[in-house]
């Protein structure tokens, strides 16, 4: 008769995600007490949260710990990303207070919701088991829907936190399927036993239901990470959401789901590489193409920014279809990248917006430039690093990506991913054009800076400009964090 | 201090991010110009203590490499942010920041009252950073920014007052004719990168590494062409033939500025690159002898020009032209050492003698200024007489002067003699080595004949300003005349510590500080040397005789034109109209640099433009663009806004990928 094991718990692996949900736990009981004109300082208590996490988890880093009979991990791979997540969770708290303000929904219960979702995307990326990552993945999705719809006043961000949840769900099962079939396959949901199962008794790419399984695993991992043709959420959840939590959501959730996506394809699945890595040449290119070529036409900025996220996405992808240690590489140092210049991007938008989420037209940036020079450059320097142009991280980012894929001896889906880069510069040069060609239409209020927005652009630069200018410190932390 | 090395380029980037982000607001100009000044004198502090541990060690560990961070790894391409320090980049960073801190003290005098004061001293610290960043680049990328940030901050400089039009446009010809170079700088690096890494598989770009490998270099072939390419960049910075024409119009800029860049500095940056490859080059005799050649014709054609020039700073220009043309020579020759010693003399005597002649025009300028006229404040022929008025300002200018001329005792005779007799003596180019020679004993002469020129028409003679502003003619200040005699002094001594042996006074100090350095060149260049006659001591001293008396018949010809017997030069001149035409026009050979390049260029451009680049390249741009925006409309159109379209969209995307792999 089987006895019952006790699994041995090794607490100290999930100590960052313990302390981060008592804080929000706490947050949300202090919330009862706070005025509603001064729900920013819970704010500035999440942050102070945050910062403690991150603290606990640097010494962390270099050592990997499992726990839980190895259903989680703290690994260099799982630190660069919860440092990814925790960044992108502080900055767009920073910038949640005032636009709450000024959209007359001020809530304080919407950070403890970002904490829940950041612990949520933490475990995702430590997960080393399919159900740890289900977890995480749905602790986080049940966060984001409310976050989407959290401004109910708001007929479009209703409709944003809806689609999201009816989709998420739709994807969910896909997901969940897909693990489903993989444990039918090899009888396991640990991702190193799936990958010991397939090593020794020579499961391959002619056993049906492990491809099946991969492949739906896939569908629900693209959703997430809104790759073509499962994207169709994006811009339409990202438009309605509140603008800071679109910030937040286009950076956090997106890594997140390639942390997870990467450990159960590169770790469990890395028997099934030619088939996933065709899989991922298909989906990479009908991103990048996707994404860009409708974001061409975009007016609406916040909608723009959304078609160029699917984008990025894509380029990630390619990275990821390279499949070795340079793409891998590439990816993390990406996705760090990535989290500065979108949130910088996001930040400016929601300085330029009115009440109502008006003022989001790419022509209402007419004479910006002239009217607020710092902001202008800074504004720049965010499109020019999602346009992917030196000096700023945006171009190392993808130099380390398309490399990958070149050493891979994919050497088309590198081309077709520059070209795609080169459309790309159009849209956000546009936007620039506006800035400094444009004679203002009309006046657009005066621009209020609080010291919260102004760290947050300043860290946003910096994340921007130093990783640019010196990405060899950066890029050798990536190296560092790589699974393989 | 070794390990503090990083801390000599940071200190002018922090004056430079201090007076370029607050100057604005900061307004005085004492804590601008203090700021700035103090910032280069502490990197000079720093280098001084990293030449005395250096001098404490012995020779041979004279090598330390400091890595900051690793700055872009990518495959087997790897460049560190690191800093080399040797006895030859110890001597650069001397010069750069006593120099320097030298010239940025007497800015604050020279500048003062200028509008942007603070514009001017962020550029001079963003220079000595650039500058400090080249010379202690320990691999060809961290040199090539410090290449790039200098011919910037020349172009900034040079266009200091640039509502004035001369201005922008010599600081865009400076521009274009350094990116010219750079780009031979480029490629030279691409080269030997390229050949390292595919015949050796060792992929690298730092100068330690390639001096460990460069006995795997052939001799000519692919290190010929790799060298010219190097080659070409150090003409466009240091202003050798054809790439010269920048420098003159060049002093455009503030006066301070053509001492620091134009003369002392950054236009030595081609012959520090050279001496810094050695061992790259002496294996291609072919480019060795280029390099001699262009060196020598660059010394004597600049020289010839600088006897005709009425600008006081332009004579001064082409005089430099032409003692860079003398380094040339003395890299060529494969005189290293000799090359980097005239770098160092040249460099205190002719900063010298360039803000000497900047107290000129400040005077000049001043009492002009006083007096409501419009006369030209840098024209010679509106001076004379000046010593008494400049007292200071005239020693100075004279010591240096006569150090230039290659009177014994002064900093220049020895290192323009070592540079002669090693021409003569160094066995790489045969029978060349003696017409190398021959040329640049001339270039000599003339040197003598155009300095003491300028000086007989500066301060000797009667003045020649309008007698009603003579009364305001006065001395420079003392933060002026410091910077001067320091200087002076500098001329004056400076070549003692590179004494030749053939004196026997004292060691030659330098030459043996930089051996470490130029040993495996010299070893290298042994394998092709034409095994000459050993040359005698006689044959040594008599040469160095007759380059003083070569000297002497210079001075003595400009002092019979210029003051024993004035209408000598009038009656020159019309006694041959034409030499003297060509010659006071610069040969023409910016006449026929638009000719030949800068017009058809033009045209070029302009056919391109209105046939290819209007009907083809647009029409298939705006093809493409019309395309995509309607594909993109069509895409657009798939966004329906339904949920359940969205989800049907899913759901097709799944079967299909299932029924691929199902069916494939």
């Amino acid at each position: 008769m089987d006895t019952i094991a006790i699994p041995a718990i090794n607490l100290a692996v999930i100590a960052p995600e313990v302390v981060l949900s008592v804080v929000a736990m706490a947050l949300l009981l202090i919330n009862v007490f706070v005025k509603s004109e001064q729900k920013g300082y819970l704010g500035y208590l999440s942050i102070a949260g945050i910062l403690g996490t991150l603290l606990m988890l640097i010494p962390a880093w270099g050592s990997s710990v499992e726990g839980f009979s190895g259903t989680i991990i703290q690994d260099n791979f799982a630190i660069f990303f919860k440092v990814i997540f925790l960044i992108s969770a502080a900055m767009s708290i920073l910038i949640t207070d005032k636009y709450l303000e000024r959209e007359g929904c001020n809530q304080g219960e919407i950070y403890p919701l970002i904490l829940f979702a950041t612990v949520g995307m933490m475990l995702m990326a430590s997960g080393t088991d399919l159900m740890t990552i289900f977890l995480g993945l749905e602790v986080l999705s049940v966060s984001l829907y409310v976050l989407a719809g959290f401004n109910r006043n708001n007929i479009k961000s209703n409709e944003a936190g809806l689609k999201y949840f009816l989709l998420g769900a739709f994807s969910t099962g896909f997901l969940l399927y897909g693990m489903a079939l993989t444990y039918g396959a090899t009888g396991t949901t640990k991702i190193a036993k799936i990958a010991s199962y397939i090593a020794m008794n020579g499961v391959s790419s002619s056993n049906l239901m492990l491809v099946a399984g991969m492949i739906l695993m896939s569908t629900g991992f693209a959703f997430k990470v809104a790759a073509a043709p499962f994207h169709m959420w994006t811009p339409d959840v990202y438009e309605g959401a509140p603008t800071p939590m679109t910030a937040f959501m286009s950076v956090g959730p997106k890594a997140a789901g390639f942390a997870a996506f990467a450990r159960v394809l590169l770790v469990a699945l890395p028997a099934l590489k030619p088939e996933w890595s065709s899989l991922l040449w298909v989906l990479a290119v009908l991103t990048m193409t996707v994404g860009n070529i409708t974001a061409l036409y975009q007016q609406n900025i916040k909608r723009m920014l959304a078609y160029s996220s699917i984008a990025h996405a894509g380029y990630i992808l390619v990275g990821f279809t390279a499949g070795n240690a340079v793409g891998t590489a590439g990816i993390l140092f990406y996705m760090l990248s990535y989290a500065f210049m979108n949130i910088g991007a996001f930040a400016i938008i929601i300085l330029v917006g009115k009440k109502g989420e008006e003022n989001s037209n790419v022509s209402d940036y007419a004479g910006f430039g002239y009217r607020h020079p710092v902001l202008g450059i800074a504004f720049c320097i965010f499109l020019f690093s999602l346009a992917g142009i030196p000096p700023a991280a945006g171009f190392i980012g993808k130099f380390y990506l398309f490399s990958g894929a070149i050493q891979a001896g994919y050497i088309w889906l590198a081309v077709i991913g520059v070209l795609n880069s080169a459309a790309s510069v159009y849209y956000y040069l546009r936007v620039m054009v506006f800035m400094y060609f444009k004679e203002p239409t009309e006046d657009f209020e005066w621009v209020k800076l609080t010291p919260a927005f102004v760290l947050c652009l300043l860290i946003a630069v910096i994340g921007v400009l130093v990783p640019g200018v010196l990405p060899g410190l950066f890029l050798e932390l990536a190296q560092k964090a790589v699974l393989m | 201090m070794l390990d503090n090395v990083w801390l000599i380029p940071l200190f002018p980037l922090i004056g430079f991010l201090i007076n370029g982000l607050f100057g604005k607001k900061i307004k005085n100009e004492a804590v601008i110009g203090g700021i700035g000044t103090l910032m280069i004198f502490l990197s000079f502090l720093v280098s001084c203590g990293i030449l005395m541990q250096l001098v404490g060690m012995p020779p041979e560990q004279r090598v330390f490499e400091k890595v900051m961070f690793p700055w872009i790894h990518a495959g087997s391409f790897k460049a560190d942010m690191a800093f080399l320090v040797d006895p030859l980049s110890a001597v650069m960073l001397m010069v750069v920041t006593g120099v320097g801190s030298l010239i940025h003290l007497y800015s604050i005098g020279y500048m003062h009252g200028e509008e942007g004061f603070y514009r001017f001293f962020a550029y001079l610290n963003l220079f000595c950073m650039s500058m400090l960043l080249l010379v202690l680049g320990a691999n060809m990328l961290v040199m090539f920014i410090g290449w790039e940030g200098v011919g910037l901050c020349s172009y900034l400089l040079i266009g200091y007052y640039f509502e004035k039009k001369s201005a922008g446009d010599a600081a865009k010809k400076a521009f274009v004719m350094n990116r010219v170079g750079d780009f031979g700088f480029l490629l030279g690096l691409f080269v030997l990168f390229w050949w390292f890494g595919s015949n050796h598989n060792i992929w690298t770009i730092n100068f330690v590494e390639i001096k460990a490998a460069s006995h795997l270099l052939p001799y000519g072939g692919v290190v010929t062409l790799a060298t010219l390419c190097f080659f070409v960049g150090a003409t466009g910075k240091s202003a050798q033939i054809p790439l010269f024409t920048w420098l003159p119009d060049a002093m455009e800029g503030p006066t301070p500025v053509s001492a620091l860049i134009h003369a002392a500095t950054m236009v030595t940056a081609g012959v520090y690159m050279i001496a810094r490859m050695s061992f790259v080059f002496i294996k291609a005799p072919e480019t060795m002898m280029v390099v001699a050649v262009v060196g020598a014709l660059t010394a004597i054609f600049a020289a010839t020009i600088g006897t005709a020039q009425n600008d006081i700073k332009r004579v001064l220009a082409y005089s430099t032209v032409s003692q860079l043309g003398f380094m040339f020579l003395a890299m060529g020759v494969g005189a290293f050492g000799a090359g980097i010693f005239h770098l160092m003399t040249h460099a205190f005597f002719k900063a010298c003698l360039f803000l000497g002649s900047g107290s000129v025009i400040h005077a000049m300028h001043h009492a002009l200024h006083k007096g409501h006229l419009h006369d030209d404040a840098q024209d010679m022929r509106n001076m004379g007489g000046l010593r008494k008025a400049l007292p200071i300002t005239f020693i100075t200018f004279l010591v240096s002067t006569i150090a230039i001329a290659g009177i014994p005792g002064f900093s220049g005779f020895f290192s323009k003699d070592e540079i002669l007799w090693q021409a003569f003596a160094n066995p790489y180019h045969g029978s060349l080595n003696i017409l190398l020679w021959g040329i640049g004993c001339i270039a000599a002469c003339f040197t003598a004949f155009y300095m003491f020129r300028l000086v007989f028409m500066t301060f000797f003679g009667e003045c020649r300003i309008n007698p009603k502003v003579k009364e305001y003619l006065h001395e420079s200040p003392l933060v002026i005349t410091i910077p001067l005699m320091v200087l002076g002094f500098l001329a004056f001594v400076g070549g003692f510590i590179g004494m030749p042996k053939l004196l026997g006074m004292l060691p030659n100090y330098f030459e043996h500080w930089l051996d470490p350095v130029f040993e495996l060149a010299n070893e290298y260049g042994k394998q092709y040397a034409h095994s000459g006659a050993h040359h005698s001591h006689a044959l040594e001293f008599g040469l160095m005789a007759f380059s003083v008396v070569v000297a002497l018949i210079g001075i003595s010809i400009a002092y019979t034109m210029y003051m024993a017997n004035k209408s000598l030069p009038e009656k020159f001149t019309s006694a041959f109209p034409g030499l003297y035409k060509v010659v006071y026009n610069k040969w023409y050979v910016d006449e026929i640099y638009d000719f030949l390049f800068v017009n058809p260029c033009k045209s070029f451009g302009n056919l391109l433009w209105k046939g290819f680049d209007v009907v083809i390249v647009d029409g298939v741009v705006n093809g493409t663009a019309k395309l995509v925006m309607a594909f993109s409309a069509g895409l657009k159109g798939l966004q329906s806004g339904y949920v359940h379209n969205y989800a049907m969209g899913m759901a097709i995307g799944v079967v299909t990928i299932i029924a691929v792999y199902v069916f494939r």
